[in-house]
């Protein structure tokens, strides 16, 4: 999902500890580890990764909202949008800082997003070619991010967990917004039904992918779940969101574009048909459709704000020794 | 890439509306003490929040260490009589 990247496998240096019995037992006594305390390497590394990757997320994921904030149908909906779009915003932002208590700075975080070394969510990589577009995220892409973000806010490492608490608390106020854009349009004129339709044949698969590859191919994932850091394996999460985006779908009277969708009586589970993990590949590579628009869009907010940091910063130096007079 | 120079960082403390002491929310980086207020303002308490915000230096802070812990904090755990359950008190003398 956000964080769906993850599942490489970490390096580990020569002579470095893979485990360590306290440190284990510490988090199978639940307790929290916190910056700074001693952990493995590798811990640190995984974690530094996963945090930036799901700020980076965030920041990115202001791209395709805010490509219709100008053109929001009512002054209700670009204010909730605009609402949304900054709360995003502050993601990045909590999410940032957690990952700098392990000893990374922003800098080089932001670096790393902007030379295309680090990875983001690929469904931001999708573009927002209609007004249901904001609709079909907030209900999907939001909704995908509550599943995953969830069991988060019991992850071992007790900055990440607290700034997951302070997301969820935000995040069902977007899935609310986008599902009554569904609802409006759904119950709309035939072409606005036509629009809702279309957003959610586009985002249904991109939105089971965010859930990252199936289990067996997801070698990182035992290590992580053995950290505490997930909670669920990547299958366990797509299922839950299936099971609860189904039913919705059906209030909103539209159709979930996979012809294999069954219900499983003896289960009672929703199985979907196969994702094509191809294009879900291509994607993470840096070939989806806007991967280089939003990179170019970044950098290009970074640059141009470079001037405001600067000023800032020359601002502060010359009402130092001010102060310090006073 | 640019050498950007590091902004510096700022611990974030909202009281919230219910009178309680100022609680940690976060931390921010801004360029001084104005712009980490301004910005911990539009980060922290854009839904009711609190009506009253510290913004500290995070270098200013001292921690104790986490290697110190047992020594620091273990000797409270022994001395159960400084808590009011330890005294038995005849029950008809009702709510003490
Ligand atoms: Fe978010
Ligand atoms: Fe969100």
């Amino acid at each position: 999902m956000y964080t769906q990247a993850l599942n490489e496998r970490e390096t580990v240096g020569p002579g470095e500890p893979v485990a360590d019995a306290a440190f284990q037992a510490r988090i199978d006594a639940e307790e929290r580890i916190e910056a700074n305390d001693w952990m493995p390497e590798a811990y640190r590394r995984t974690l530094i990764r996963q945090i930036s990757q799901h700020a980076h997320s965030e920041i990115v994921g202001m791209l395709p909202e805010g490509n219709w904030i100008t053109r929001a149908p009512s002054l209700r909906r670009k204010a909730a949008l605009l609402a949304k779009v900054q709360d995003e915003g502050g993601h990045g932002l909590y999410l940032y800082a957690a990952a700098e208590t392990l000893g990374v700075t922003r800098e080089a975080l932001v670096e790393q997003l902007l030379d295309g070394r680090a990875k983001y969510s690929s469904i931001f990589n999708y573009p927002t070619s209609s007004w249901a577009d904001i609709g079909a995220i907030g209900w999907l892409v939001d909704g995908a991010a509550i599943m995953n973000q969830i069991p988060l806010c019991h992850c071992s490492y007790g900055p990440y967990a607290r700034a997951m608490v302070r997301v969820c608390k935000e995040e069902s106020f977007h899935q609310r917004q986008g599902f009554e854009i569904m609802l409006t349009l759904s119950r709309g004129s035939p072409a606005q039904r036509a629009m809702a339709q279309d957003a959610l044949d586009r985002w249904w698969w991109p939105s089971l992918m965010m859930f990252g590859p199936p289990d067996g191919e997801s070698q990182h994932s035992d290590r992580s779940m053995q950290w505490k850091i997930k909670r669920f394996t990547n299958d366990a999460l797509r299922q839950k969101f299936v099971d609860a985006t189904v039913p919705q779908a059906r209030v909103l009277g539209l159709a979930i574009p996979d012809p294999a969708l069954r219900f499983d009586a003896a289960t009672q589970h929703w199985v979907h048909g196969p994702i094509d993990w191809e294009e879900f590949r291509q994607v993470l590579a840096g070939n989806g459709p806007c991967n280089r628009e939003r990179l170019a869009a970044r950098r290009r907010a970074h640059q141009a704000g470079a001037w405001v940091r600067e000023a800032a910063l020359a601002h502060a130096a010359k009402q130092q020794p001010a102060a310090r007079a006073a | 890439m640019m050498s950007e120079h590091p902004m510096p960082l700022w611990e974030v403390f909202i009281r919230s509306r219910t009178g309680q002491s100022h609680r940690h929310v976060g931390s921010l980086h801004a360029a001084d003490a104005a712009l980490a207020l301004q910005a911990a303002r539009d980060v922290y308490t854009r839904r009711g929040e609190g009506n009253s915000i510290w913004v500290v230096p995070a270098a200013s802070i001292t921690a104790s260490d986490p290697a110190e812990r047992g020594m620091l904090f273990e000797p409270a755990e022994s001395k159960i009589y400084r808590h009011p359950t330890f005294y038995t008190i005849p029950d008809d003398v009702g709510h003490m």
